[in-house]
């Protein structure tokens, strides 16, 4: 673990691994710790920002523990279509059919360890690693809300239009945000999710 | 009641922002030059949290009653039709009918309206701000007839304004990725003028300098972001965090900027220049 500067009221911690970063995330989020505004997990790191803090103690939260693993929440089962346009990128470059990404890709249950860049949007962790594939050179400016995609180690969906430079799978007509949900987030960190082929 | 008889540019309702809701990926948006939004509740004599109009000018409001009303943030002519002239950073009494137009400012970018007993909108995810980049919350558009609150029953104080430095001087801190950076690239972000991009927004405000270069160009998995980081992407054109930023990004924070010295971001012109100083520790 890290601890790196980011201004007057907040610190990010750098981890090896999001299972450090998800078992650092529940004991912020558990501890209850005076003065604390908000805990930001990412991949790598927890970014905290405090009004007033006890900052040995943030400092022994921010040790992550040994085998603490975030317990298994509920499944949301997200149906797809996979028509993405990247499927022959895709293919190409994990050397896998398209039928396979399709079968491996739906086949897994997925684990959302945080949200982040967009409302709604949980980045999704157990993608095979015959799937990871850097980003695109050149994100797109903009991608339809629904889409199915991957990057790195992550699967995700887009709630909203916006720019990306993930690889597009497939669809969903599941609405991943809506304010007017009592839960406006249809996944939420700590969710498991499975992607139904359609 | 209120009517919106020309929503002008940029503008937008605000409030201090949204809270407890960065487990959605929803950011805290709210007054990009908070100060200015606060001092313009506390002079009409509302609490700090009440709902104001943000706007870039070209603002026209009709105010169907009478009412007392205060403009702060930028400078520029407040014409008022039907009711007596008004500056920035006073308070009007204005007759019902009075007609308030927010020109174009000639200092600074963003207006702040506040209206005693404030502006009565829909919340949503507990704030009435509109998120630029989420585009999430009210929306403020021409014909629109907004209430207002009752009246506080409190007093009104004056206040001082806020004054705008020509070119202001910000204090920065190391940013969680200042060892990406050369050291060429720390001396040019400190000793260097920047200058203020027209493509900058609420989400954030964009530099023109010498290119900040890195040493280590691998790319970055996101992270959490805080108002005031100074993200870099690779052309080396720095961007300040602002209101709407959003919750992760994916370009390394070389430096981020004191959360006083933020207004003077928020209000700075495009073609204006700013400056960075290092503050110890």
């Amino acid at each position: 673990m890290r601890l790196l500067p980011c201004g007057a009221g907040a610190i990010l911690a750098e981890y090896d691994s999001l299972s450090e970063v998800m078992a650092v995330d529940d004991a912020l989020r558990r501890s209850g710790l005076d003065g604390i505004d908000d805990v930001i997990p990412a991949a790598r790191t927890v970014l905290v920002t405090y009004h007033h803090v006890d900052r040995a103690a943030l400092e022994m939260l921010l040790v992550p523990a040994e085998t603490a693993l975030r317990p298994e929440g509920p499944i949301v089962e997200i149906p797809v279509v996979y028509d993405g346009i990247d499927l022959d990128e895709v293919s190409e470059g994990t050397g896998l059919s398209i039928e396979l990404v399709i079968a491996t890709h739906s086949a897994t249950v997925y684990s959302a360890a945080f949200l982040g860049f967009t409302p709604g949007w949980a980045y999704l962790v157990g993608l095979p690693a015959t799937l990871h594939l850097p980003r695109r050179s050149t994100p797109r400016t903009a991608i339809t809300a629904g889409s199915v995609a991957i990057a790195n180690e992550f699967t995700g969906v887009y709630p909203t239009v916006s720019p990306g430079g993930w690889h597009l799978l497939g669809h969903t007509t599941e609405r991943m945000f809506d304010v007017d949900r009592d839960k406006p987030s249809l996944v939420m960190a700590g969710d498991r999710v499975k992607f139904v082929r359609t | 009641m209120i009517e919106i008889v020309n929503q002008g540019i940029g503008s937008s309702f605000q409030d201090l922002g949204r809270f407890g809701c960065t487990h959605l990926g929803v950011g805290r948006s709210g007054a990009a030059d908070r100060p200015s939004h606060r001092l313009a509740n506390r002079l009409v004599g509302n609490a700090e949290s009440c709902t104001t109009i943000e706007t870039c000018g070209g603002l026209t409001v009709r105010l169907h009653d009478s009412a007392v009303v205060a403009v702060t943030g930028a400078r520029g002519t407040i014409d008022v039709r039907y009711g007596r002239p008004m500056a920035v950073n006073g308070v009007e009494h204005t007759p019902a009918g009075a007609e308030l137009t927010l020109r174009s400012p000639e200092e600074g970018m963003r207006y702040y309206l506040a209206i005693r007993g404030g502006i009565e909108i829909d919340h949503v995810l507990g704030s009435s701000s509109f998120d630029t980049l989420a585009g999430l919350g009210p929306q403020l558009s021409t014909g629109a007839r907004i209430a207002i609150g009752a009246d506080p029953r409190t007093p009104i104080v004056t206040d001082a304004g806020v004054r705008l430095p020509l070119e202001p001087l910000l204090h920065i801190s190391d940013g969680p990725r200042r060892d990406w950076f050369t050291d060429e690239a720390w001396l040019r972000l400190t000793t260097e003028p920047f200058v203020v991009s027209a493509s900058g927004n609420r989400v954030g405000a964009r530099l023109i300098g010498r290119p900040l270069e890195r040493v280590r160009i691998r790319e970055l998995l996101s992270e959490g972001l805080v108002e005031g980081a100074i993200q870099v992407p690779p052309d080396g054109q720095p961007i300040v965090m602002l209101a709407d930023h959003p919750v992760t990004g994916g370009y390394p924070v070389i430096a981020v900027v004191a959360s006083d010295d933020l207004p003077s971001v928020v209000q700075a012109r495009p073609g204006s220049t700013l400056r960075f100083r290092q503050t110890s520790g």
